[in-house]
């Protein structure tokens, strides 16, 4: 992919890679983990925990509602427990059993998704949660993290089980830029600013917080200041940083690789409407389905590029000065 | 490894064949009672279930100390079909994991005692159960969590026929029989009726049942889920199994052949309370089934 090229940031390993690796280490420390997979652990990257530690990991075949509810039971019985499928099908086919078995009890099982989003490419749009972060969130008490990067996607996974209670950790297939530097400052439910500005504010999660900084970029060589926000935590919302988007700058852009609906831009909109409204204008996939292509390719079609985030900057810019 | 009964409190005191079915008369009586008063709730749904509970909570087969509900070594109970809350609120309050003066507030706002099962507001409850499908999972979690911790506690997971009919339940069953899990034992309540109608109408493809379970690598039983001896002398041999998950399928009736339930060949009054008038005979023909006369409680 081309994220990132344009202003010199150098891709790093898929956050599904940098998920999987910080879990072995985590698994090597904590030996309360026990991890849960439905059958697709060289794609989640559970895979090398499970070899390290087999008596801790447990193959429940292609059956994502029993997966779920497995880690219900091992988390209730006290174990720090984490599954992981597809995003698409842990959060599509699972959704009950995640409501009745971890969300209303509020179990301590942490619930990690991968190949979210369109950029998976060829596979098509049935192995693409484009719906994840919807479902996720909609349900009371569920933490919801979408990293950017590989250092953020270690962060965020250690970050999950120092917390008690259900988490869903969106990853993604291809390799995306590196962000952030290694032990940087990363806190639950607290957006970072990666770049200050006063005029408008680039929201955004997963891999199109790299295409918000490019954004900014080529903004800033039209005299557009742009601040960008990380908002890896989609719930709970850093309240407190988008309300001061709002008043500080006064327009914001979301930027989600996720349908328009129930994304983070609704959520975002929702917060901003009832704390300082402001112009806004939201990139995200729009009321439909993608398809196979190369993950370019379909970031193109379907709207994710930074190209995108500076059309919609400079149209909510318009509106702004109206 | 051995099990190991730590727990002596009396509740635990493993009771003799007349004394569990002296317990199974008076919660049978409550079952009709706290539904009929909520007018709402399963009453037959619980009634078919409440021999099975009567045995595992006081037949000495579970071990738990209800004044440690999450003591840690602790034999689970996990109520999967879910609306039969009434006869595992009537279980657990006989157990003393909460006092019997809150049974009158089944169903009603604000009172723990909720239309299914919520292990948030009611101790003793081991899984928010009530859609159904679900409990089987929960239960081998817990079953495969006392492998890696290396404890010996046993897990009892309760599921209805009809709910047998969820894919949840088979998914489970394999997952069950893959890791050889021999400490969790599946009661398959058998009352025969779903909601609307006969299970072997709704779903016929339910059955053979036995041989479906056998098939999926589980030592399988029938037995009548009403006839106490039979109830206890099976779950005290399927505690010594090894390596295979245990089914029981427990053929019992829905509303204990209580005339009320029976007069509905649809299915048994499912979800329907009992009123006044029905319930006054429901209860002496209870009476009768157990040679009792009046109440008891």
């Amino acid at each position: 992919m081309d994220l990132g090229k344009q202003i010199g940031l150098k891709d790093g390993p898929a956050t599904r890679d940098a998920f999987g690796k910080s879990l072995t280490e985590i698994g090597r420390e904590n030996r309360n983990l026990v991890v849960i997979d439905g059958d697709v652990s060289n794609s989640t990257r559970t895979e090398e925990f499970g070899v390290e530690f087999p008596e801790r990991f447990f193959n429940v075949g292609i059956a994502e509602s029993n997966l779920v509810g497995v880690a219900s039971g091992l988390a209730l019985a006290g174990k720090d427990a984490l599954a992981a499928s597809f995003a698409a099908f842990l959060l599509c086919n699972a959704y009950d059993q995640i409501r009745m078995s971890v969300a209303f009890p509020q179990a301590n099982v942490k619930l990690v998704g991968s190949h979210s989003g369109i950029s998976i490419g060829e596979d098509g749009p049935s192995q693409m949660a484009i719906e994840d972060i919807a479902l996720a969130t909609s349900f009371p008490n569920f933490t919801v993290l979408v990293p950017a990067d590989a250092p953020s996607t270690r962060a965020a996974t250690r970050a999950m089980f120092e917390q008690a209670g259900p988490f869903y950790l969106r990853t993604g297939r291809p390799k995306v830029p590196v962000i952030y530097e290694e032990d940087f400052d990363f806190k639950i439910g607290k957006a970072n600013k990666l770049r200050e500005g006063s005029d408008l504010t680039v929201i955004a999660c997963g891999l199109m917080v790299a295409a918000a900084l490019e954004a900014a970029s080529d903004l800033e060589q039209k005299g557009i200041k742009t601040r960008v926000l990380d908002m890896h935590t989609v719930k709970p919302l850093d309240v407190e940083s988008i309300e001061l988007a709002a008043r500080e700058t006064g327009a914001i852009v979301t930027a989600e690789e996720h349908l328009l609906a129930g994304g983070l831009g609704s959520s975002i909109a929702r917060v901003v409407a009832e704390t300082h409204p402001v112009p806004m204008a939201f990139v995200a996939i729009q009321d439909r389905y993608a398809e196979s292509g190369k993950p370019q390719e379909l970031l193109e079609k379907y709207g994710l590029t930074a190209e995108h985030i500076r059309l919609a900057a400079e149209q909510v810019i318009r509106r702004k000065q109206r | 490894m051995e099990r190991q009964f730590l727990n002596t409190q009396k509740t635990t005191r493993p009771r003799s064949i007349d004394e569990l079915r002296d317990i199974s008369w008076r919660l049978s009586r409550q079952i009709i009672d706290i539904t009929t008063k909520a007018s709402s709730g399963h009453p037959s749904s619980s009634l078919s279930a409440i021999d099975i509970l009567v045995a595992l909570y006081f037949g000495g087969i579970m071990n738990y100390d209800p004044s440690q509900p999450n003591w840690s070594d602790r034999d689970r109970f996990i109520l999967s079909k879910g609306h039969g809350a009434p006869g595992l609120y009537v279980t657990l309050a006989e157990a003393g994991f909460f006092d019997p003066d809150l049974l009158p507030t089944f169903r009603k706002l604000g009172s723990p005692l909720e239309g299914h099962p919520n292990m948030r507001v009611l101790p003793g409850v081991e899984a928010s159960t009530g859609s159904l499908g679900q409990g089987l999972s929960i239960g081998l979690g817990h079953a495969l969590a006392a492998r890696v911790d290396g404890r010996s506690y046993r897990v009892y997971v309760m599921i209805g026929d009809g709910e047998a009919d969820e894919g949840q339940i088979w998914e489970a069953g394999m997952a069950a029989a893959k890791y050889k899990v021999d400490n969790l034992t599946v009661l398959l309540d058998h009352n025969k009726y779903q909601q609307t109608g006969p299970v072997s109408e709704v779903m016929p493809a339910l059955f053979p049942i036995v041989d479906k379970w056998r098939a999926f690598g589980w030592f399988v039983e029938e037995l009548n889920g009403h006839n106490m001896e039979e109830v206890m002398s099976t779950l005290k041999k399927v505690q010594d199994i090894k390596d295979q998950p245990q089914m029981l399928i427990c053929h019992t009736l829905k509303g204990k052949g209580l005339s009320p339930f029976e007069k509905d060949d649809v299915n048994r009054k499912h979800g329907v309370p009992l009123t006044e008038e029905e319930a006054t005979i429901a209860l002496a023909e209870l009476d009768k089934q157990y040679g009792r006369s009046g109440g008891g409680d």
